[in-house]
């Protein structure tokens, strides 16, 4: 499905990819003083939006951190104006299943931020064969919403969205 | 007689004609009061046995088998034999009398005085004439158990039958169905395996017959009266299968099938039984499946989805290789170990020098679970995989990969440890020791502190080697960690630094003494340009920085004797320095400094010589210490010793006690009537530098209400409390009256504390009896009549003397601990203490640190809140009820107190009774009430009781009202709360699901960023609900 895994096309040859590049999870946050203070407003910051996107791949145990589709670079926020941007690389460029990684990336997102937020997910430029239609798709409000009234649709992005459970 | 007669013909009517079951109990009754005997039950049952309804029969039978299962025991061979040819017979009779014949004949197999032959031919009947398969449950649960009871007492007999026992069992079972049947069952097989039985050519009938159940697949229905889990069949069928070799040619192929499998179960319970039955194989049971087996373990741990799943098949390797392992080589076999090494390390090896290091650690962990089976294994791997390993780790110019090798060879170092039997064998790793410790010596001198860690872990692993480090390299060892101890910055590195040189110094004491303790004491004595007034701040940060590394690394290294020597003078010079000044030590370094004491004491070998140490240098050194700051005064001008701060003090306190607890109970008595003495007397003749003037009186009221000397009290608890029971302590009645004193009259809240708990603290202790109980029942008079003056100025104290008497009653299960738990609840509605009674529950219900506990050897029986909490759960509901509407809070808080440190298996029990006074709890402004609320909920709503559900309106009501609190971590207690709900049973929640959702969106703008991450993991869950895909 979300899987990075499966066939890999690369100049020609068929590369199973069964086993893919794993990267190192980031640690946990580290918690510091000001974050326990009642009295310290924090910021919403990259790091944080990065941690909510710590979705699964439900056909590998991976998460799409650890297939390196997501990085905390690609993410940006801005907590003042309300804004949020997220870069997501299928990787593989004709990967069929992008849309689906954004369109599970977009619904995280939503349902976790607050409403003020005006949220950006869109591929990572120059990465995926199909990359304008797809960010299209992800950038159209009424594609979305019609996109999560199909419940077979919904289903997958559930799973994606369910925690890990081993 | 004929009395006895005619009841006898009585019973047997009603209960064959008359149906009435109750009437076997009193026959039963009857036979064994001696009043009718088994012979004669039978001549009154005869019209009923000879009937020509087959259903008379039956009950005729009946009531004879369970007069049977009563009276077994009183039969005499001669009527066993009798009975036995009457059951077999009936055997043959109509099936409905089966049932009350098969309970007979189990009945009589447990008599011991059974005839010889008699098991063989009744287990000749029973297969020829019965079909246990369709048989009803209990009765198949009736042949099973007659099989185990011969099995048990008959033997011999049962062997003789040969094979045809083994044949009669596997068709008794074959398509058992019911788990408790199994369970018997499959203890029967394991009987048959186990003790020796004949399999004859049955062998694999055994196999199949139970083999067919394997992997278990079992799910308890809910309320499952029988409680059996599927671990018990588990468990009970594995030791069936694992239980013989000769069972090896079918379990082997069966396995490798179900590895294959794409249930986890199935895959785990399958490399379990794998391990299990290896470890009773040997190399030819094994041979002609090595390579499907190892393609089935390479699979499950290249391509792992679980970490068990992976230990599992590691374990797995590993036993199959010292299943291998234990052959016996001879000239014309070929040798099956290396063999099957060939074939790991050909699809292993060479993973470790891909150009990517992809695969490396699957592959590293297989071939580390095949070195540590034995020391041959360990032999040809190491010398098959190191050579490269070291080689590339010279080559390798990216930190990262030579992270990754250092890694893979400090495992490979520490997977031979284990199976190193005799201590002066050559280390398997001797060819390669210069190699590594030339590698593990350039690794401590990068600067790349992930590499600083893995080797100090690779230094450990080595020394643990027998011969792999000369001194020379211990030596140069000690200089790099001394190097990194005082310049490197990241905590990560310092930490794993100074356990690796504790582990060194274990080992090797020598070099730490002479090069390591006078470095450290050199850095921490040096003051950096003091003169200089405007030193960087940063600077004095990482001074202080070292120091606090050095004053660890010398607590760490300090296990040996030899080194306590050396190291404890470093740390009381510190003390002693930063007392009279002449070192500028902050209070933080000194505090440090005394952890580092009660480390050592905590970790040092209980010996004549630390014992002496700690006894006879550094207790006294410290009281002396103490004492002369003490007289000091609070010095209102100029510098004062930090030894008079409490914090200091309150360090100190755990140094003497740990070594008065632990070390030496002989001169820790002596200590503790040393510390009496000084204390009652003001004998100071023990202490060193003894200038101090003649009329020392530390527990007496002090001038002025000087606070400096009172204070001191805590060490002499530090010194009399933490005694073993079978230490007396001198002048026990004269401390108790001043300590009961002081408590109740100094206004120094340290002072009088530590005087109540010191108190307390040998009260629990004392023992049992009349001068203990006038003790405790004069000491509460004394604080009630306090208590009860409203304006007395000391009802603090007395507060404070009775909650911790009350606590050294209670752990002990004292009676008279009631009356002052009692005068507490009332004070619940004290308009003055009725908040810190409510506090007071808490501390009657944790541990304490220093006084009381079980370290101390403190008297505290087990269960002792349960017990508590049965008592006067009660009574708090009660006072809530009866209190007024503003001082019901202090009720939740000391129903929240006590409830917080039950185990959970007893919240969840009693959680129904208190539920109502829990959910109003949440309701009480007290943030403090809240908060241990919820954190008592959170852990019951895992397994939600049904009382939890009917109430489930007013729990989420009232759990979204706390998610927008003022204080932080009620809106994470109530998040977790609301996250935990989302796991009830799908039907009772949904309909709350959009209102949750609704409250759930303003955390997540919380300007707290803890209190966020909590609500959007309580989110997600909820949109997950009833949601396709979700759950």
């Amino acid at each position: 499905l979300v899987s990075s895994g499966g066939l890999k096309m690369s100049g020609g040859t068929r590369l199973e990819n069964a086993n893919p590049v794993i990267f190192q999870r980031s640690g946990e946050r580290l918690l510091t003083a000001s974050e326990e203070d009642e009295d310290v407003h924090d910021p919403i910051d990259d790091r944080e939006i990065f941690d909510i996107l710590s979705i699964n791949d439900p056909e590998h145990p991976l998460s799409l951190e650890e297939l390196n589709v997501v990085e905390q670079v690609r993410v940006k926020v801005n907590d003042a104006e309300s804004t949020v941007g997220v870069e997501f690389t299928p990787t593989i460029p004709h990967c069929s299943m992008a849309t689906l990684i954004g369109l599970s990336i977009k619904v995280k997102l939503l349902r976790s931020l607050p409403d003020r937020f005006k949220i950006d997910v869109h591929i990572t430029p120059g990465t995926h064969a199909s990359e304008e239609a797809v960010n299209k798709q992800l950038a159209d409000k009424e594609r979305v919403a019609a996109a999560l009234e199909n419940s077979s649709l919904l289903e997958v992005v559930n799973q994606c969205l369910s925690t890990r459970n081993i | 007689m004929a009395a006895d007669s005619a009841l006898l013909l009585s019973l047997v009517e009603e209960f064959v004609s008359g149906l009435q079951d109750s009437k076997a109990k009193d026959t039963a009754a009857g036979v064994k009061d001696g009043h009718f005997t088994v012979l004669q039950l039978v001549e009154a049952l005869g019209l009923s046995l000879t009937s020509s309804q087959p259903h008379t029969r039956a009950r005729g039978v009946q009531l004879l088998s369970e007069v049977l299962h009563e009276c077994y025991g009183n039969l005499t061979e001669r009527e066993v034999e009798v009975l036995i040819a009457f059951y077999e017979n009936r055997l043959k009779d109509h099936y409905i009398i089966t049932p009350p014949v098969l309970q007979g004949l189990r009945a009589l197999t447990k008599c011991t005085v059974l005839p010889p032959g008699s098991a063989v031919s009744m287990l000749r009947s029973l297969f020829q004439d019965v079909h246990v398969q369709s048989l009803m449950l209990t009765e198949r649960s009736c042949v099973y158990n007659m099989l185990i009871n011969l099995m048990e007492t008959r033997e011999a007999e049962l062997k003789g039958l040969g094979a045809d026992f083994v044949f009669g069992f596997v068709q008794s079972m074959d398509g058992e169905r019911d788990p408790r049947n199994l369970l018997l069952a499959f203890q029967i097989a394991k009987n048959i395996i186990h003790r020796g039985y004949d399999l004859g050519k049955f062998t694999e009938e055994l196999f199949e017959v139970t083999s067919c159940y394997f992997p278990i697949d079992f799910t308890p229905p809910a309320n499952d009266p029988h409680g059996i889990t599927k671990e018990e069949l588990i468990e009970a069928l594995r030791a069936v299968l694992s239980g013989t070799p000769k069972f090896a040619e079918f379990l082997l192929p069966l396995i490798i099938e179900k590895l294959d499998s794409d249930v986890q179960s199935a895959k785990l319970d399958s490399l379990q039984t794998l391990t299990a039955c290896l470890s009773q194989y040997e190399h030819k049971d094994v041979a002609e499946f090595l390579e499907g087996l190892w393609t089935s373990l390479r699979r499950e741990v290249f391509q792992t989805s679980s970490e068990r799943i992976e230990s599992a098949g590691l374990a797995a390797l590993t036993t199959l290789t010292s299943c291998l392992s234990r052959s016996v080589l001879n000239s014309d076999s070929e040798d099956s170990l290396s063999t099957f090494l060939d074939l790991v390390l050909k699809d292993c090896k060479h993973h470790l020098c891909e150009p990517d290091l992809k695969l490396v650690w699957p592959s590293a962990k297989l071939l580390q679970a095949a070195c540590s089976a034995s020391n041959r294994a360990s032999h040809i791997i190491t010398a098959a995989v190191m050579p490269s390993l070291i080689d590339q780790y010279s080559s390798r110019t990216q930190c990262s990969h030579r992270r990754t090798l250092l890694e893979v060879v400090v495992r490979f170092i520490q997977s031979v440890k284990t199976s190193q039997s005799s201590e002066n064998e050559e280390s398997v790793f001797s060819a390669f020791r210069e190699s590594l410790c030339s590698m593990v010596f350039s690794a401590l001198s990068e600067t790349n502190s992930s590499l600083q860690i893995t080797a100090t872990s690779m230094l450990t692993s080595l020394a643990q080697q027998t011969g792999l480090l000369l001194d020379s390299d211990i030596e140069l060892a000690v200089d790099h960690l001394t190097r990194l101890l005082l310049t490197e910055e990241d905590d990560r590195v310092s930490l794993a630094v100074v356990e690796c040189a504790g582990a060194l110094a274990a080992l090797h004491p020598a070099a730490f003494i002479t090069k390591l303790i006078p470095r450290l004491k050199t850095e921490m004595f040096t003051e950096p340009m003091d003169q200089d007034n405007n030193r960087v701040a940063s600077e004095q940060y990482s001074h202080h920085a070292v120091r606090q590394r050095c004053l660890s690394a010398l607590a760490a290294v300090s296990t040996q004797p030899s080194i306590v020597r050396e190291s404890t003078p470093v740390l009381l010079e510190v003390l002693s320095s930063a007392h009279t000044g002449s070192v500028g030590f902050s209070v933080e370094e000194v505090v440090l400094a005394c952890r580092s004491l009660q480390r050592i004491a905590e970790q040092v070998q209980d010996t004549e010589e630390t014992g002496q140490c700690f006894h006879e240098v550094i207790i006294p050194r410290l009281l002396s210490l103490a004492l002369q700051a003490a007289l000091q005064g609070e010095g209102n001008s100029g510098r004062r010793s930090p030894l008079v701060e409490e914090v200091v003090l309150s360090a100190v306190v755990p140094v003497i006690s740990t070594s008065c607890s632990r070390l030496q109970p002989t001169l820790a008595g002596q200590t503790a009537s040393r510390a009496v003495s000084l204390f009652l007397d003001g004998d100071v003749s023990f202490l060193p530098d003894n200038s101090f003037p003649s009329h020392i009186q530390l527990l007496k009221k002090q001038q002025g209400d000087s606070w400096s000397q009172s204070q001191m009290v805590c060490l002499l608890m530090g010194c009399v409390c933490s005694l073993p029971r079978s230490v007396e302590v001198p002048q026990i009645d004269q401390l108790l009256s001043q300590l009961e004193e002081m408590s109740c009259t100094c206004s120094h809240p340290l002072s009088y504390t530590s005087a109540a708990k010191c108190f307390a603290g040998l009260v629990n202790k004392r023992s049992q009896g009349d001068s203990l109980d006038s003790l405790i029942q004069r000491t509460t008079k004394r604080v009630c009549s306090e208590l009860d003056s409203t304006s007395s100025p000391v009802r603090t104290q007395a507060f404070t003397l009775m909650i911790w008497v009350a606590k050294a009653l209670l752990l002990r299960y004292h009676p008279l601990s009631t009356a002052l738990t009692d005068k507490l609840f009332s004070l619940l509605g004290d308009a003055d203490l009725g908040a810190m009674a409510a506090d007071g529950f808490s501390l009657l219900m944790s541990d304490s640190a220093d006084v009381l506990n079980r370290g101390c050897h403190a008297d505290v029986r087990i269960m002792y809140r349960q017990r508590f909490f049965s008592e006067n759960s009660a009574k708090l509901v009660q006072g809530f009820n009866a209190a007024p509407q503003e001082k019901k809070p202090n009720y939740l808080k000391a129903l929240s107190n006590i409830v917080n440190k039950l185990p959970k298996q007893v919240q969840i029990t009693e959680l129904p009774a208190l539920l109502s006074l829990l959910l109003e709890a949440l309701l009480c402004p007290d943030q403090g009430v809240q908060l241990s609320t919820l954190s008592c909920l959170e852990p019951v709503l895992i397994n939600p009781p049904p009382a939890l559900i009917q109430q489930l309106e007013a729990l989420v009501s009232r759990l979204l009202a706390l998610i927008c609190s003022p204080k932080l971590s009620v809106r994470i207690a109530s998040l977790r709360c609301i996250h935990a709900l989302s796991r009830f049973p799908e039907h009772e929640i949904l309909p709350f699901r959009a209102r949750v959702l609704r409250a759930l969106a303003r955390p997540l703008d919380d300007k707290k960023r803890l209190v966020r991450s909590e609500a959007v993991q309580a989110r997600g869950e909820w949109f997950l609900l009833g949601s396709p895909g979700g759950r």
